[in-house]
């Protein structure tokens, strides 16, 4: 068996009991990229020679006992939007494409204290903006299913690669959907967890208030542990918040009696695909066998979330990258006359039209005259929306629902209309405007043969019940390897 | 109602995001931004009058710390990044 058909956690084993060096862990992994990557295209970045340098460090610590954690020595891609010192960090944007950073993610970081080693950095869409992984400057990423599909964004590389097993597991990084529906699509479990929990210190910024970083994996057990090693409340990002539970990993348990799970209505209407209906069904009544208490109710207002999300993500991408101006680092223009001449063609060559499109909208909505009407407008909705959370979760544990309204769409089809794309963000984004935790996890495939995913969303701090539940859903099922792993 | 984006909109918004289009990204920027803004006039449905505007999730405090380096020298990190380096400076066009 390949070494990367294991999970992170059955590898991390191995590799603790002296089974597997880190070397040959890492150099498998290495293999795997180098086979794979010209039908896949998950990575912008992969550091072979960082990497086995990494891994002989990582098992020198193992020997002496510096690194106990269970991802000891078990190697990890990185969405390209995680700073990492010395390694280039693009965010899949040609406006960043010299950019190598001097200081690295706390999130990495933390991962890295437990000894995991970074093999390369994962495509995306360009700043997380997209759900297709197709507005990356470095070309599109394939869904390892099918290549002739996309793999879901923006967090694609990430999911793509774990699912080709060119990876044993990743990070990546939820806006408003962008780890769960590309898990969704590739057929992966992909976590995003309470606003806060993971600092997003060295996480190049999109929508600051929605932004949250999370694992990828081939399973729960291995998403609760990765979450476990990069949560931590950390000074540098002050909106990181201190948890009484980091222990992640203890509600790996099948027990759901009880447990009350809701199904909103309104995420079962117009628009879903039926064999993702019949799926996720399918999945809530597993639930139910299994003891929990499951039925439909109505959650309201979910037609309004993908509106206010637009204006408030837009509103914060158009600020937040205004740092991009071609001074200090980045892109710079090679003809200009004057400093505004040089930032506007610095800026207009290098981001792409998604990121323009944001930019513009996010500065209009922000414009004098506009900015009640529509970016405070927006914030009220948002108040709204977690109010009828609050309400949910007053009477049930979790929510269920699919990650999103369909399997993967064809390559192609997506961004001629951007309305229709935004539109594929509907059970997603909500979770983002209300800072609460989701999983995407593999419930099935659908005719075509792609696979289909089951979110489940909890209250605030909640992650456990998640944890719970998916994990005694993943427990009646076999993971499915996808054709290119 | 349908949001038509004038000339004068585009460029005003062309300023304000320090971004230069040509005639034909113009024509596609108006469009786009007039859909969209169609779009998002759903949310004029929603009475959200006596609603306060909801910036963070969780009450968002400053975080204070004493005044104290903790991160060291990082000079030569730094200066790696500078486009061009003269001593122990960036060299950047000039911004002022």
């Amino acid at each position: 068996m390949s070494l990367m058909s294991l999970t992170a956690v059955a590898l991390g084993k191995k590799i603790k009991a002296g089974e597997v060096s880190v070397t040959e862990a890492v150099q498998a992994a290495l293999d795997a990229a180098a086979a794979k990557e010209e039908k896949v295209n998950g990575f912008v970045t992969v550091d072979g020679e960082r990497a086995l340098e990494r891994a002989e460090k990582v098992q020198e610590g193992i020997r002496k006992g510096v690194y106990d954690s269970p991802l000891a020595g078990v190697p990890v891609a990185v969405k390209d939007n995680m700073c990492t010192r010395g390694l280039l960090t693009t965010c899949s944007s040609k406006i960043l494409g010299n950019f190598v950073p001097t200081y690295t993610a706390e999130a990495v970081a933390n991962l890295e204290r437990a000894g995991a080693v970074v093999m390369g950095k994962t495509n995306m869409d360009e700043f997380a903006m997209g759900s297709t992984t197709e507005t990356s400057a470095y070309g599109a990423t394939r869904n390892p299913w099918n290549g002739e599909h996309v793999p879901g964004g923006s967090s694609g590389g990430s999911c793509a690669a774990v699912a080709a097993e060119e990876c044993s597991y990743a990070l990546g990084s939820d806006t408003g959907g962008s780890i769960r529906q590309p898990s969704s699509f590739c057929g992966v479990t992909g976590l995003k967890p309470t606003y806060g929990t993971v600092s997003r210190y060295g996480l190049i910024a999109y929508g600051s208030s929605l932004d949250q970083i999370g694992p990828v994996a081939k399973d729960v057990t291995d998403c609760a542990t990765i979450l476990e090693a990069i949560a931590s409340h950390d000074a540098k990002d002050s909106t990181s918040v201190e948890r009484k539970d980091y222990d992640f990993a203890a509600a790996l348990s099948e027990d759901v009696r009880g447990m009350k799970i809701g199904i909103p209505r309104d995420y079962l209407g117009e628009g879903l695909d039926g064999e993702v209906r019949d799926s996720i069904m399918a999945a809530a009544k597993v639930l139910e066998e299994k003891g929990a208490l499951v039925e439909e109710f109505d959650l309201s207002l979910v037609e309004y979330a993908i509106p206010a999300y637009y204006v408030i993500a837009c509103a914060e991408a158009s600020s937040n990258l205004a740092r991009f101006d071609g001074v200090k680092y980045g892109y710079r223009t090679t003809d200009y006359e004057g400093l505004h001449n040089m930032y506007k063609k610095s800026r207009s060559e290098g981001f792409g039209p998604e990121a323009k499109r944001r930019i513009m909208l996010g500065s209009f909505v922000l414009s004098s005259g506009y900015y009640d009407a529509y970016y405070l407008k927006a914030l009220r909705t948002k108040a709204l929306i977690k109010q009828a959370f609050d309400k949910a979760f007053s009477q049930y544990d979790l929510i269920l629902g699919p990650a999103a309204p369909t399997t993967a769409p064809r390559l192609g089809e997506s961004l001629s209309d951007p309305i229709k794309m935004y539109l594929g963000d509907i059970y997603t984004v909500s979770v983002n405007l209300a800072g609460l935790p989701g999983i995407s996890l593999p419930c099935g495939l659908d005719s075509k043969g792609l696979p289909i995913g089951l979110q489940l969303i909890g209250d605030c701090f909640q992650e456990k019940k998640i944890i719970r539940a998916a994990y005694a859903f993943e427990q009646t099922r076999e993971y499915q390897h996808s054709p290119l792993a | 109602m349908a949001n038509i984006i004038s000339d004068e909109t585009i460029e005003y918004v062309g300023i304000l995001a320090k971004l230069e289009l040509d005639g034909q990204e113009k024509e596609q920027a108006k469009k786009d931004m007039g859909e969209m803004l169609d779009y998002i006039d759903q949310l004029n449905e929603l009475d959200t009058s006596g609603v306060e505007p909801m910036s963070h999730v969780f009450p968002v405090n400053n975080v204070f710390r004493e005044d104290e380096v903790t991160n060291g020298d990082g000079r030569d990190a730094t200066l790696e990044n500078a486009p061009e380096r003269k001593e122990d400076a960036f060299v950047v066009p000039k911004t002022i």
